[in-house]
């Protein structure tokens, strides 16, 4: 056969790196020509040991079920009846995560809020202050204390349901928050008292205390300041997990918050994202055993967060100790995070070309941290904004949190449990050794959990 | 002070929440006496009311912290954090400040006739603060808004990444914090700080000899090639 010049005679099958794959080398083109490390929103994308990796051993002849639909399987929740004169008692365990109105547009937080509201959950507040919408549209809401302090405001202390002391969060544990130029608007600013447009690094460490020592003395003053009515969490990335819950306790936390590495971010360096922290899978069962081992449970609760997605990662969490979980990036898919579409007065209008715009797809878009969310989520931009109906959406968040509850209580009852707290890690199995190991439940068909038993 | 009208609150008798329960229900107004505080914590935290409050003695972390509105007068030192998150009113400290004072304060004014430790007016957010003495390292990282005036020296990385608040030295800089620059003295500076000396009551500032430090803004946005120093 004649061939021409130039062709090769004979192609090589296509070989791609395994170290140096089509994501990498684009990866250092990038770095290569802006000088940049890469600053997006979102949590970890790379799979890591999750839920999914456990199933449930439900009730059959040895064990007997609820009858769904007809029994009654109680999801009622109480946070904060350690200390706090007023604990915060919710309807379902699931809460919606500290996001700021900045990161987040005002109408998303005002969704987020009266879905909050009528399904009987609570919702929390970020870095730069309360806002008077979110205050009225939440019957529930969590006021968090973090290093920036942007906005902190003793009377919006006092307004607060609880206080929630941010020491780091899952996306970035051992960092501050950022907040790029495009979305610190003239409201942003004036709220975080800082000059328009500049790129904002919070602090990443408090301003006014540091170790665990100091820790109690600043929880007894959120304290006093609440005439020690409101509960007080601390939250914190999941790192040293054990010993980071025993001195939270120690120093008076009335609920730990723990965000495993999935958790998100509006934005941050994806070093950070990708490469700190345990996954949310260890991190639960580190934390309930911690708690457990200085005499806690039942005093002082649970909550975890990070890559919280379904009614079987709630019912899992929940078995292996935690009191309640939060969400934070599905609560954004819920209100229209990455739809192609966005409803804007009773139409729909396609946003497939502004996500093209940030180099980025519906469904794989992360670009929180431009500002520039086709769909009015993560925005500050006054038309972006108005593409979420905070009507709609936060029809959206309630069906969502409802669909939740539903699969919660549909695994609770085949377990048998008259109350989604009753659930355990003997209701548990892994799929997977890794699992095993880091749920502490045996592999699925033995008796073997790695690192415990034979 | 009229003695036949000031309440007596005794800490050691009251304990600290029996006397932030009963400052909270006193009138607008009232003159309180803080008796036997000995160093405790969390005194006149989260206070709303317009009161005048003498603290008798030495305090400990976060005195008149979050609050928005009262008056303290120290006899005495305070521990970590006097006036966090200040929003309003004078406190005035008759002694020394541990760490982090007037840390994160939106507004009021913190006077210290003593020194002040490391990071006094760490995230300062429009409150002012005026030491008569030194400061330590790390004074007013990361400072928002707002004035600090230091009668003495300032120790290292003064105003280290500091956004828009503005530091005044009467004595000497030991040395800069990252961003931070000595810039030029304006008139408007110099009425600014005679305006504090006189509200703090210092008659040992001359205004006119003072070092201005303030950002020098090459932090505000990221720029990795620039070779920002950080």
């Amino acid at each position: 056969m004649d061939t021409q010049a130039g062709v090769p005679e004979r192609l090589e099958p296509e070989r791609q790196s395994a170290t140096f794959p089509l994501e990498v080398i684009h990866r250092i083109q990038t770095m290569s020509q802006t000088g940049r490390y890469e600053i997006r929103g979102w949590g970890a994308k790379r799979r890591v040991p999750n839920f999914d990796d456990l199933t449930f051993v439900t009730a059959s002849v040895s064990r007997y079920p609820l009858e769904g639909y007809r029994e009654r399987c109680d999801t009622k929740t109480v946070l904060g009846s350690r200390f706090a004169s007023k604990p915060l008692e919710l309807d379902i365990p699931i809460t919606i995560a500290g996001m700021s109105f900045g990161s987040l547009s005002a109408h998303a937080k005002d969704a987020l809020g009266r879905a909050a509201t009528i399904v009987g959950t609570s919702t929390t507040t970020g870095d730069g202050r309360m806002t008077k919408e979110e205050r009225a549209a939440s019957k529930h809401l969590v006021y968090q204390c973090l290093p920036s302090r942007y906005g902190f405001n003793p009377h919006d202390v006092q307004q607060a349901d609880a206080i929630e002391v941010v020491v780091g969060q899952g996306a970035k544990p051992g960092g501050g928050g950022m907040l790029l130029g495009q979305k610190v608007s003239e409201r942003v600013a004036g709220m975080r008292t800082l000059p328009v447009g500049v790129d904002q690094r919070s602090a990443s460490r408090h301003p006014d205390w540091t170790g665990p020592d100091d820790l109690t003395i600043k929880i007894a003053e959120l304290r006093e300041a609440t005439n020690w009515e409101k509960p007080i969490y601390v939250k914190f990335g999941a790192t040293r997990v054990a010993n980071d819950v025993k001195l939270a306790i120690a120093a008076g936390a009335d609920v730990v918050v723990i965000d495993g590495m999935q958790g998100g971010t509006g934005a941050t360096q994806e070093v950070f994202i990708e490469h700190a922290g345990i996954p949310t899978l260890p991190a639960v069962r580190l934390a309930a055993e911690a708690i457990r081992e200085v005499g806690k449970t039942g005093e002082v609760q649970l909550i975890v967060s990070g890559g919280i997605r379904s009614g079987s990662d709630v019912a899992k969490a929940l078995a292996l100790g935690a009191d309640a979980v939060s969400i934070g990036v599905a609560s954004l898919i819920a209100l229209g995070c990455n739809a192609s579409h966005y409803f804007k007065d009773g139409e729909e209008h396609d946003a497939t070309a502004d996500y093209l715009a940030l180099g980025t797809s519906p469904g794989h878009c992360n670009r929180c941290e431009t500002g520039r969310c086709p769909v009015g989520v993560t925005t500050q931009d006054p038309i972006l904004t108005e593409r979420l109906d905070p009507e709609i959406s936060k029809q959206w968040v309630v069906n969502y949190l409802k669909a939740l509850t539903m699969e919660l209580t549909t695994l609770a009852r085949a377990c048998g449990k008259s109350s989604v707290h009753n659930l355990e890690p003997e209701d548990l199995v892994a799929l997977t050794i890794e699992a095993a190991a880091m749920a502490k439940v045996p592999l699925a068909g033995t008796s073997w959990i790695p690192g415990h038993s034979f | 002070m009229d003695a036949l009208t000031q309440t007596v609150l005794n800490c050691r008798e009251l304990g600290v929440t029996g006397v932030n329960r009963a400052l909270r229900q006193l009138p607008d107004g009232s003159s309180v006496l803080i008796a036997e505080p000995r160093g405790a914590h969390n005194i006149g935290v989260g206070m709303m009311g317009k009161w005048d409050i003498t603290v008798d003695g030495n305090a400990g972390y976060y005195l008149g912290g979050l609050c928005d509105g009262p008056n303290f007068t120290v006899n005495g030192s305070v521990g970590w954090g006097v006036g966090e998150n200040l929003m309003s009113g004078l406190i005035r400290v008759i002694g020394n400040a541990s760490e982090s004072a007037g840390a994160s304060a939106h507004g009021g004014l913190l006077v210290i006739t003593g020194d002040a430790s490391l990071r006094c007016g760490i995230s300062l957010k429009g409150g002012d603060i005026a030491v008569a003495g030194g400061v330590g390292h790390m004074t007013a990282f990361l400072a928002q808004a707002g004035n600090i005036l230091v009668g003495g020296d300032a120790g290292d990385s003064l105003g280290d990444s500091l956004y828009e608040a503005v530091i005044y030295v009467g004595g000497k800089v030991k040395s800069l914090g990252s961003d931070a620059k000595i810039s030029e003295m304006t008139a408007t500076d110099v009425a600014k700080v005679k305006e504090l000396a006189a509200a703090a009551g210092f008659d040992h500032i001359d205004a006119e000899n003072v070092t201005k430090v303030s950002s020098a803004k090459t932090l505000y946005n990221f720029d990795a090639l620039k070779n920002q120093r950080y």
